[in-house]
């Protein structure tokens, strides 16, 4: 055993004496669990070190032959994977440390803890896999916690199908997953990771299998147009949303074409497929956002918007570049999501329409929303800055004018809609009874660190910068970024703050957009109608054919002999006389049939 | 030397026959010795795997612990008993499940001494049937099997057990009959004549004649699968069979159609088999998404878990349709995981059935909070059911479909609705039955009792160690799967 492989390790023994004896534990279940992380994060650590040192790869055996392969527990350690185990678990454990302030009176105190042990241990799995039977093991892993999690106040109706449906809309992506996997397999003939350089193979087969692999990417990251289940996913408990459904679970979608990277660059087709997405993405869920009223919806609706910008910057070419965002964006975005959770413990409301002036009533957390926000609408020079820069600056120095515009144009959209956030939830007036407080220093204090993060991690620069070359900042673009971030902040003043009238009007003359916008584009109505409601008449249907159909045929042939035997039963009278009549008559036919009459 | 083979066959007829001496109310002695008999036949069963070596192998004999006597000797009949990869973990499985069924038949209070005779009845057959390699020997375990399947769901079933029964038995009969003509067939056509079925694989036969008999053993075994559109029986038995009878049902019984195939038709007839596969796979994904979608539509919980095998069996008849080394793996190793997870799915909803007695899904509800251990297993066994990594369920079907893909890419598109739809049901179900606010009607339930439990919590670790160390039950296996997909190398 490496000690890479204690990573995962350490939260699933959390896990399993959480689940077991947790009950008894009570707070000690808490604490085992931030223990693990951060041990977890040590180990992180140590194998960051032994990487300088110029280990690399690890192997635990074999899991399974395949073919006559063998397929290992191997890992993977390169500048990604340690990248994203730091992450994880760095977040992981201030997140953690939040949920005790936050669960405290939760009568499933230590089920919660559990769940989210398994899922550390799952994701911390997740990017260390070094072949994709394993990794799918983990992404099965990570989704189904995410399950457990969104649905854990299931006396909540809507958390209960929001869970449902977050599992089934992930799974029609990972079947797509599966069969390209498979498609790889047989055209090159390899499951991992470390073979993907040297991959041969007929080009439209392997450009189908890359698709194909993204369709799971498309899934887990709730990419346009399985984005519909990451907006429900927000009835789990606050500080899942930040962990979970903002900076690593929905971010593994993005690792995995980082992970795939050089198979996607060898077939511009799959390549520009992930760009396009992701910026439809990008763009249609940031709409979205500038319309919606609940305070996580909002944020959640931003995730999606990020995510596709990470891919775009993917699909443009730019590795380091959609890594470095999901960087950034994992600590600002968890800060985002904790911050919320905070009001939302403070107020007990989600619907920012009731909300206003708590910046004098909860400083902390309010300054610290405020630099996550700064951070998300790539204000210079907090993190978001820098990642969203570089990103811009690959997509146009690619020659991707469409997609670059499109990316300014969510950049503009994002500022807007934070400091629309901002102002209607911190500042001017209350506009309902509100007894706000500020939360406990167990909560504060990760609000207080990850700040620290989301402010200064842009200065880090990407993690992989050095493994794939990358741009000089060119000075223009971030003047134009920062402009762009600017105006949108300013819009928001003027309609927010200043209230001035001239742009509420011209709000008020384009309603028919604003109700597309609440309503989503409609993808909800219109999966009901066209693909659920269908598929459960299908299911029916089904049911009756095979009652009425396939069993009724076969009642049917014992009905048919049933009949033909009462027929036959008839003959048997028990009568003698007419048993010799039958005779007689036989006997007669037979004479004839001698004689040939 | 003790013939071990023998001994597992006839030790429950001895359990059996001495039970039959027993005064009947002397009910716990009954009880306690029939547990006391299949708990040795699992400890015979477990030395069988311990003394199995995995490494022999090869084409022609892999088998062994061979029992080879004359028996009516002018009929060429033998006492023939062997096993290799392809039984032993079939054998294990029956016995296990056996022993825990046979535990949790202690819920059973009427007419205890004849329902234990007709189960021991029932084990020896079972077993015989998985051991047989004479082609009469295995016609004859394969018949001991239905008729205290019969009395088991007739006598102890639930209200329409009547119905149930015949149709089980005169389905099944149906296919057997188609079987036992094609038994005579192969042997009359077969120089020297022979029912031993080793050497009867390696008489080539001419591929009209293969066609003919292959389908004759393939009906006999697609009733019992259940294939495609012969499986309606299935559900009908199940809802009506009392809990440990549904779960030899699903768990062995379904297995028998696999093991017949993978043992009977593929091998013997080989060529009618590379004709047929194509056919075969089609039949498997209808059964995966067809099986899934009426899955979908049911509200008794016994009746869906019944349409998911028919579902999941679709993937053992993918896998084996794709005539290679992986696809037979994934189809001897789903059979497995169907046992084990199906089983312990039938007894989690008798557990639920003694406490409510009904199965409707939408009469429970919030149980998570009520029966925490409840809970625990049935979501456990659930996702091992709808295939989740990790756990035993994936690695049947992961490998089944690997080996599908090359021969059949499209069909394994198709079977991924039967994945998605497979999600859908069983969170559907878990949804109803433990999460939302706990029903009124479901306050009075205990969690499960320590009895439950233990019927329960082995097969959940087998779930476990299959799932994370798949190679522990294919590496017995393997030789034997080598050995079939060599058959049919080009």
């Amino acid at each position: 055993m490496h000690i890479a492989h204690y990573i995962p390790l350490f939260p699933f023994l959390a896990f399993v004496i959480n689940i077991f004896v947790g009950r008894r534990l009570k707070i000690g279940s808490a604490y085992l669990a931030v223990g693990t992380c951060v041990l977890s994060f040590l180990c992180s650590l140590k194998v960051w070190q032994g990487f300088l040192q110029g280990e690399r790869s690890y192997s635990l055996g074999t899991w399974l032959l395949i073919q006559g392969k063998p397929l290992d527990f191997g890992i993977i350690v390169d500048p990604l994977t340690i990248m994203m185990l730091l992450i994880v678990s760095f977040i992981g454990t201030f997140i953690l440390i939040y949920s005790i302030g936050y669960m405290h009176d939760d009568p499933r105190f230590s089920r919660y803890f559990a769940y989210i042990s398994l899922f550390m241990a799952s994701m911390l799995g997740l990017v260390l896999a070094d072949n994709f039977i394993l990794l799918l093991i983990f992404w099965e892993g990570v989704g189904l916690c995410s399950y457990f999690l969104i649905a854990f106040w299931h006396e909540r109706p809507a958390a209960a199908k929001a869970g449902i449906k977050a599992f089934v809309t992930t799974r029609i992506g990972d079947t797509g997953f599966l069969v390209g996997m498979l498609l790889l397999f047989f055209t090159t003939g390899t499951f991992h990771f470390s073979d993907f350089q040297f991959l041969r193979g007929p080009e439209p087969v392997l450009t189908l299998a890359a698709i194909l692999i993204f369709a799971g990417a498309i899934g887990k990251s709730a990419q346009f147009p399985l984005h519909v289940w990451l907006p429900d996913a927000m009835e789990g408990p606050t500080p899942i949303s930040a962990l979970i459904h903002a900076a690593t679970m929905v971010a593994a979608g993005v690792y995995l074409v980082a992970r795939c990277f050089p198979l996607f660059a060898a077939h511009p087709a799959a390549l520009q497929t992930v760009a396009v997405i992701g910026g439809i993405s990008a763009l249609m869920a940031a709409t979205i956002a500038v319309v919606n009223n609940d305070i996580k919806r909002v944020l959640a609706y931003s995730t999606i918007s990020q995510l596709g910008l990470m891919m775009l910057g993917l699909g443009v070419g730019g590795l380091s570049a959609g890594t470095f965002h999901l960087m950034t964006h994992a600590f600002f975005k968890a800060l985002l999501f904790l911050c919320a959770g905070s009001i939302i413990h403070a107020v007990g409301i989600q619907d920012i329409r009731q909300m206003g002036g708590l910046f004098s009533k909860m400083k902390v957390t309010s300054v610290t929303f405020c630099i996550g926000a700064l951070a998300l609408a790539g204000v210079p020079p907090f993190a978001g800055f820098w990642s969203k820069d570089e990103i811009l600056l690959t997509a146009w120095n690619n020659h991707h004018p469409v997609l670059f515009a499109v990316a300014l144009l969510t950049s503009l959209l994002t500022s807007f809609y934070m400091a629309r956030l901002i102002f209607l939830v911190l500042f001017g007036k209350p506009r309902s009874e509100l007894h706000a407080h500020e939360s406990p220093a167990v909560m504060t204090i990760p609000l207080v660190v990850l700040s620290v993060f989301a402010a200064l991690a842009g200065f880090i620069g990407s993690p992989l910068k050095e493994a794939t070359g990358a741009y000089e900042g060119s000075q223009v673009m971030m003047l134009a970024s920062t402009m762009v971030s600017l105006t949108g902040l300013g819009l928001a003043y003027l309609i927010y703050i200043r209230q001035m009238a001239l742009p509420q009007s011209l709000l008020m003359s384009c309603q028919g957009l604003k109700q597309l916008l609440l309503n989503k584009y409609y993808i909800d109505e219109i999966y009901e109608v066209v693909l659920v409601k269908p598929i459960l008449r299908l299911c029916q249907g089904s049911f009756s054919f095979d009652m009425k159909i396939v069993d009724g045929l076969v009642n049917g042939v014992a009905n048919v002999t049933q009949f033909c035997s009462g027929v036959l039963r008839r003959t048997q009278t028990g009568l003698v006389q007419n048993y010799l009549l039958v005779q007689v008559f036989g006997v007669v036919l037979l004479i004839m049939w001698l004689l040939k009459i | 030397m003790i013939p071990i083979l023998s001994t597992l066959i006839f030790l429950p007829l001895l359990g059996a026959i001495i039970i039959f001496c027993l005064p009947p109310r002397l009910e716990k002695s009954i009880r306690f010795l029939s547990l006391l008999v299949t708990g040795v036949v699992l400890a015979v069963s477990v030395c069988l795997v311990m003394h199995f070596d995995p490494a022999v192998g090869g084409a022609s004999n892999s088998m062994q612990f061979v029992e080879y006597h004359p028996w009516l000797h002018n009929l060429h009949i033998w006492y023939f008993l062997g096993v290799d990869g392809l039984s032993l973990p079939l054998v294990f499985l029956t016995a296990l499940l056996g022993f825990l069924a046979c535990l949790s038949s202690y819920e059973i209070k009427e007419r205890v001494k004849e329902y234990f005779i007709f189960y021991l009845l029932l084990m020896t057959g079972m077993i015989g049937t998985f051991l047989a390699l004479d082609l009469v020997l295995f016609y004859i375990f394969w018949e001991i099997v239905l008729i205290p399947m019969y009395f088991l769901i007739g006598i102890w079933g639930g209200p329409r057990r009547e119905y149930a029964a015949v149709k089980f038995f005169l389905y099944t009969l149906a296919g057997s009959v188609l079987m036992l003509l094609g038994i005579l067939t192969a042997y009359f056509l077969s120089t020297p004549h022979t029912f031993n079925m080793l050497q009867l694989g390696l008489s080539g036969f001419d591929l009209r004649w293969q066609i003919i008999l292959f389908l004759a053993f393939f009906l006999a075994f697609a009733v019992k699968v259940p294939v495609f559109p012969f499986h309606t029986w299935l559900p009908d038995a199940h809802v009506e069979a009392p809990t440990p009878v549904s779960v030899l049902l699903a768990g062995v019984l379904l297995k028998m159609g696999g093991y017949g195939l993978l043992r009977v038709c593929f091998p013997i007839f080989k060529a009618a088999a590379f004709v047929l596969a194509p056919v075969l796979a089609m039949l498997g994904v209808v059964n995966i998404v067809y099986g899934a979608w009426v899955a979908f539509a049911q509200t008794d919980f016994k009746k869906m878990v019944a349409y998911s095998s028919v579902s999941h069996m679709g993937f053992v008849l993918l896998g084996a349709a794709s005539l290679t080394v992986t696809g037979f793996n994934g189809a001897l190793l789903g059979m497995f995981n169907h046992g084990i997870i199906t089983g312990g799915m039938f007894l989690l909803v008798g557990v639920l059935y003694t406490r409510a007695h009904t199965r409707e899904l939408n009469r429970f509800g919030g149980l998570t909070n009520s029966m925490p251990f409840y809970a625990f297993c049935l979501t456990f066994l659930s996702l091992a059911s709808l295939g989740l990594p990790g756990l035993s369920g994936f690695v049947g079907e992961f490998l089944s479909l690997v080996g599908a893909f090359k021969p059949y890419p499209w069909l394994v598109v198709a079977a991924g609705i039967g994945l998605v739809m497979t999600v859908g049901y069983f969170l559907s179900m878990i949804g109803r039955v433990l999460l939302g606010a706990l029903n009124p009607k479901c306050v009075p339930y205990v969690d499960m009792n320590t009895r439950e439990l233990v019927t329960i919590v082995p097969l959940m670790a087998i779930v476990l160690i299959v799932g994370f160390y798949p190679q522990s039950v294919l590496n017995f296996q393997q030789e034997a799967m080598q050995g079939l997909a060599h058959l049919f190398k080009l």
